[in-house]
């Protein structure tokens, strides 16, 4: 199952690019709907079957590939936009960063002492390279939305890593910090309502008027 | 013991959220947060024993986070009775609820041992605080709120998987997979270095970002500016020091590894460089209420430093959690007063303010005296400690740099605030309903007597907690 688990960090690394490449919001929102059921899916794979991981598979799934992505495909309905425009960052120069930022990875993850068990599999570099894109898209885009994305491909990476720790995280934490997650996100979805209300746009670069001259 | 003071305020949050009238509100706040205050002082006073399985532990430093955190949440709420009455406009149902959720989330901080945990309630934290910023609903407002969520929820993000590589280093050791804190240092010198390592460097910018230290700090002056005068005192008085707290339990583990010198040092590059922006950015500060944002940045940068130089200074950063929270509680309550009488806070219009309200722009300039640390209030104390400790240790170079700091930082806030308080109004000045009154004068009142008491006596009860908290993190006489 392990090899499976593998080919699906694969599709994990490869939507990090889909949400670096595209500029269309809702396209980026659904990829990263997509890595968020594959997250779900990944604890299955990983330890023996158990009423209680279902519980988690499905709250995961929910949570991560559903709740979270409709609240800010609202919050893109209701501003009316379509596409991320200019970003600070060429898309090009993006994807080209998030490839170097996904080979220093593994090269990190390399050099850091591993369990035997985990030596062979892709959870720490993928971990990281989906954090590292999370903080990609965070630090180039304009549009609030975007910059919410990137903060949910943030936390994927995190959550990759957090796999490998299910003895040391007890339950409750991880569902505090899941809580955590979409009680931020739906607030920061009210945010940018609050946002393209105010400025007519989600531009977050048109946010200056507290800046020290 | 331990349930109560999460359950209580959260009860208070629902009740708060379910009264329909806008003027009942802030005085149930101010019962809830006086019930939570009478049990932190009965659970200072009887230490309860340690939860089964360790993961509930009131320590030293524990009970100095929530002493300070629940008197100042008390007064704040006391102050909403008054300060609300003259926003009438708007509905205070978000703000009475927040704050409650707030209080339980931040005791959670303070009692705490499972680190896990300690990071689930430090971001319910950030985010509860959010809609308060917002309080004031325009387009700086929004502007603020958008800033401090996003950087503040990043940089506890990062936080942890800082804690998961500290996790994943209990797996490599092969000792008992665990997150808390007294496991971790039992096992700490058996952890694999670069794990470590890694975990620190994480951390340390993740709880640093939620603390605003520099260059970590960008959204604090939009956050406190933007926010209504109790929020900011709340932020820069409590969530900050919850924050100070989390890296009190990473330099608690620190100790125990090898990390400890670089853990120290970076404490005191990134507190001497918060001072030294705080230095530069206050001189010709338009805005006062910016002002005190980069004052509370000097001040964790100076709390970051005492924490690096250990020794004596230890004791000095754990009496300014006290005094630096007290003190602000001060200066944001009156500088609320103060923008409310002007209608505005820019330091043009805001003239003669201690003509105009003697009360608040007394408590204001009395509250700038006490925190740039002159004698004899509270922040003296603890800045003396930490200064005469780095020449004690014969770190000149750090020592000079925050004397400087500290000289510059002065005449930059007297250069704001003096002009503010003296003199006459302008005759154009914009007239306001604003008096000043017993609820919104009392508690800063209150505050500023606080930390004149600290000043000039330490009662031995806490002078026995601060040197309990200072053993915990190896500083000693």
């Amino acid at each position: 199952m392990i090899t499976l688990a593998d080919q699906l960090l694969v599709l994990v690394l490869l939507i990090n690019f889909v949400s670096l490449g595209t500029s269309r919001l809702m396209f980026s929102i659904r990829a990263v709907a997509a890595q968020g059921v594959i997250l779900g899916i990944l604890p299955g794979l990983i330890h023996p079957f158990s009423w209680h991981l279902v519980a988690i598979t499905v709250v995961i799934i929910a949570v991560k590939g559903f709740v979270i992505p409709m609240m800010l495909g609202r919050a893109v309905r209701s501003a009316e936009i379509k596409r991320e425009v200019e970003p600070f960052l060429g898309y090009v120069p993006t994807l080209l960063l998030g490839a170097v930022f996904t080979a220093l990875s593994f090269g990190f993850a390399g050099r850091l002492p591993m369990l035997p068990e985990h030596q062979n599999y892709m959870f720490v570099p993928a971990s990281i390279a989906t954090l590292m894109t999370g903080f990609l898209v965070l630090t180039t885009r304009r549009k609030a939305i975007s910059q919410v994305i990137g903060y949910l491909v943030l936390d994927n990476g995190i959550f990759i890593f957090g796999l490998l720790l299910t003895e040391a995280m007890p339950i409750m934490v991880e569902a505090g910090a899941l809580l955590d997650l979409l009680v931020g996100t739906f607030v920061m979805g009210i945010v940018i309502n609050q946002i393209s209300r105010e400025f007519s746009s989600m531009d977050t670069s048109l946010l200056t008027s507290l800046k020290e001259e | 013991m331990y349930a109560a003071l999460i359950i209580l305020p959260l009860i208070g949050a629902a009740v708060t959220w379910l009264i329909p009238f806008d003027r009942l509100r802030p005085k149930v706040l101010s019962l809830f947060t006086f019930a939570h205050l009478a049990v932190t002082i009965q659970m200072l006073t009887t230490t309860p024993p340690e939860s089964p399985g360790g993961w509930f532990h009131l320590d030293a430093l524990g009970k100095i986070v929530l002493l300070s955190t629940s008197v100042l949440f008390l007064l704040c709420a006391l102050y909403s009775i008054g300060y609300l009455f003259y926003r009438r406009e708007r509905s205070n149902r978000v703000l009475c609820s927040g704050l409650l959720v707030c209080l339980a989330a931040a005791s959670m901080v303070t009692i705490t041992h499972h680190l896990g945990l300690m990071w689930v309630a430090l971001e319910t934290t950030t985010i509860s605080m959010a809609p308060l910023i917002y309080f004031n609903r325009n387009a700086r407002s929004i502007e603020a709120t958008w800033k401090y969520l996003l950087i503040c929820s990043v940089g506890v993000a990062l936080a942890l998987i800082g804690l998961y590589f500290l996790a994943y280093a209990t797996i490599v050791a092969r000792v008992e997979p665990s997150l808390l804190l007294d496991d971790l240092m039992r096992d700490a010198a058996k952890l694999s270095s670069g794990w470590v390592h890694a975990a620190f460097v994480f951390l340390l910018i993740g709880f640093g970002t939620k603390m605003g230290l520099a260059p970590l700090h960008t959204w604090k002056p939009d956050a406190y500016g933007e926010a209504p005068g109790l929020v900011g005192a709340l932020l820069s008085g409590g969530l900050v020091n919850l924050a100070f707290l989390a890296l009190l339990r990473v330099y608690q583990l620190s100790l125990a590894t090898k990390e400890i010198l670089f853990f120290q040092n970076a404490l005191v590059v990134m507190g001497l460089v918060s001072m030294i922006v705080a230095a530069v950015f206050m001189a010709r500060q338009a805005d006062f209420k910016r002002m005190l944002a980069y004052s509370s940045v000097e001040h964790v940068g100076i709390m970051a430093v005492a924490l690096g130089l250990g020794g004596r200074a230890i004791f000095g950063a754990l009496f300014h959690i006290l005094a630096n929270g007290l003190s602000k509680g001060v200066m944001f309550l009156s500088s609320g007063n103060i923008h409310r009488s002007y209608n505005s806070k820019s330091t043009d219009h805001v003239r003669g303010a201690l003509r105009r309200l003697p009360w608040s722009g007394g408590l204001f300039l009395a509250g700038f005296i006490a925190i740039t640390g002159s004698p004899p209030f509270a922040p003296f104390i603890s800045e003396f400690t930490i200064v005469s400790s780095a020449f004690m240790q014969g770190r000149m170079v750090i020592g000079a740099l925050f004397l400087v700091s500290l000289m510059v930082i002065f005449i930059g806030m007297a250069l704001t605030v003096l002009p503010m308080v003296m003199g006459e109004v302008p005759a154009e000045s914009e007239t306001t309903s604003y008096r000043d009154t017993i609820y919104t004068v009392g508690p800063p009142l209150v505050l500023l007597l606080l930390v004149l008491l600290l000043g000039v006596w330490i009662p031995a009860p806490l002078m026995t907690l601060l040197n309990e908290g200072a053993a915990l993190l190896g500083g000693h006489q």
